[in-house]
């Protein structure tokens, strides 16, 4: 059976490049990188090389502004709980939009539980988060905001040189979660002016269990983790020499070959997108037209549930998700969606296809080939939908 | 996914039976609304107060299909009363299990029954 994978923002598989880079740190060079022997030096030269590629996809003026983690989820949560602990004597606001990843949501939502204040900013129906509301939510109390630079589920990105600029002028620190920008969209921390930065080695073709923070030169923030020496007394506990190293090779590769990537990989998702808006009736695009990740087309089939879509493309060999009810564990539509102000049934029925570098015109092909027939036999089970 | 599924479960969600609409339905059943994920419509033809026929219609996931199916194969022969006595864990059960997440599409899928019976009853009062 044919099989194509268009789940990229949930994960990436593995480059054989990077598998070829992360080896040694299984077999050879297995020191611990604090160690003072060869052993440990031949590791610790691992994880810095890795730290400068790193730096580099993301245009950081020194490589000691990368801490390695254990992935985005605790970036995300160090980025924030580290900023609210340092600057509590300075205040107890902090703002988000109402779209993030849950792992800043639900960060924020634990810090609320001691005593913070949280604003989540609405966005437009493109996904977008306003700019005048965000100058007038924030106050002589508010310590950090934190935004993501492009969303998981519809591909939106945010003007993050603008919140940037806001933050700076008003002295407020400046947190986005680039998790699924990265590697898919030029992302430089120098020009954009942001604080703090989050990432993750599996969203770029890099190994599961590796993440970094970019933390500004001269910021410090109350680490997460305590315990030895780590990461300049950042983040403690062994570093993960191999995952580093992957993650080092998978920034230097994304860096290399992004920009021929982003083209061919716009070209597909652009000729699936028109294939299915053309091609089944009652389909809508969530998410900007423009200004969205190359790779994401999250559409809305009406009259439908997600997880039956999703079911039967996976019976064809095709693999896709949905932020929607039932699939993610969790009864809730899709908050981004609801935050867009998408109808309930369109939350419902929506699907994201996220493609990557090894995507084929074949694969668009036969997804575009599969789909209608699978469409048409849900609807017809649909109490929704009337045939006309 | 599909290994969060029992078999049973794949079976009904890949061959629904008794998808459809019926026009001259003795009982009509409606339960659900789009937030919540779920819809479901039962319909059902009663012939000397046993269940000669049932047909669905579902909005929702892999289960709340499952379960729509299922539920019109068990009332398939069976007197209005017994149909009655159906539970949503009955047709979890004849599903070989539901995840537990999962477990309130069978409860709808039992509403949907007793909805449909409570409809048949009204336009056919017991003598």
């Amino acid at each position: 059976m044919e099989k194509v994978y268009l789940d990229h923002n949930a994960t990436t598989p593995l480059d054989p490049f990077v598998l070829e880079a992360m080896l040694p740190y299984y077999k050879d060079i297995f020191g611990n990188a604090s160690s003072i022997h060869e052993p440990g030096r031949l590791a610790r030269k691992g994880i810095d090389e890795a730290r400068v590629k790193v730096a580099s996809l993301l245009g950081a003026k020194d490589p000691d502004e990368i801490i390695f983690t254990g992935s985005g989820t605790e970036s995300d949560n160090y980025a924030i709980k580290g900023a609210a602990a340092a600057l509590k004597s300075r205040g107890n606001h902090i703002i988000t939009s109402s779209i993030e990843h849950q792992a800043v949501l639900n960060t924020c939502k634990f810090l609320e539980n001691s005593g913070w204040r949280v604003t989540y900013l609405p966005v437009d129906k493109f996904g977008v988060v306003d700019m005048e509301e965000l100058k007038k939510s924030i106050t002589a109390q508010t310590i950090l905001i934190s935004i993501m630079y492009a969303n998981n589920e519809v591909g939106t990105i945010q003007p993050i040189d603008q919140i940037a600029k806001i933050a700076k002028e008003k002295g407020v620190l400046f947190h986005t979660d680039a998790v699924q920008a990265a590697g898919k969209t030029p992302v430089d921390v120098s020009k954009l002016g942001v604080d703090m930065l989050s990432l993750s080695a599996h969203k770029i073709y890099g190994p599961k269990g590796v993440g970094a923070l970019y933390l500004r030169k001269g910021l410090k923030i109350t680490p997460l983790l305590h315990g030895g020496h780590h990461e300049k007394n950042r983040r403690a506990g062994t570093e993960n020499v191999a995952g580093i190293a992957g993650f080092g090779k998978a920034a230097e590769l994304a860096a290399k070959n992004m920009r021929e990537e982003v083209t061919n990989i716009k070209a597909l998702r652009d000729r699936l997108e028109k294939g299915i808006l053309e091609k089944i009736k009652y389909t809508y695009l969530n998410g900007h037209p423009e200004n969205r990740l190359c790779n994401t087309a999250n559409i809305s089939f009406e009259f439908l549930e997600g997880e039956s879509i999703i079911l039967n493309l996976d019976m064809e060999g095709i693999s896709v998700s949905t932020g929607s009810a039932c699939t993610s564990g969790s009864l809730e539509p899709s908050h981004v969606l609801t935050a867009m102000g998408i109808d309930t049934v369109r939350t419902q029925g929506s699907i994201r296809f996220s493609l990557g570098k090894w995507n084929s015109e074949e694969d668009i092909d036969y997804v575009i080939r599969i789909l209608p027939p699978i469409i048409e036999k849900l609807r017809k089970m649909s109490p929704l939908y009337k045939e006309t | 996914m599909e290994g969060q599924y029992s078999e049973k479960v794949m079976d009904h969600f890949k061959n629904p039976r008794n998808v459809g609409d019926m026009p001259d339905a003795d009982g009509t059943g409606h339960v659900g609304n789009p937030t919540c994920g779920d819809i479901m419509e039962l319909y059902l033809k009663v012939r000397d107060n046993v269940i000669v026929d049932a047909k669905f219609k579902t909005f929702g996931c892999g289960a709340a299909i499952a379960t729509s199916s299922m539920v019109t194969e068990l009332v398939k022969g069976k007197s209005v009363d017994e149909a009655l006595k159906i539970s949503n864990r009955a047709v979890a059960e004849a599903l070989g299990g539901l995840p537990p997440i999962k477990m309130h599409c069978s409860l709808l899928a039992e509403q949907a029954l007793k909805s449909a019976i409570t409809d048949y009853y009204k336009k056919h009062p017991k003598k």
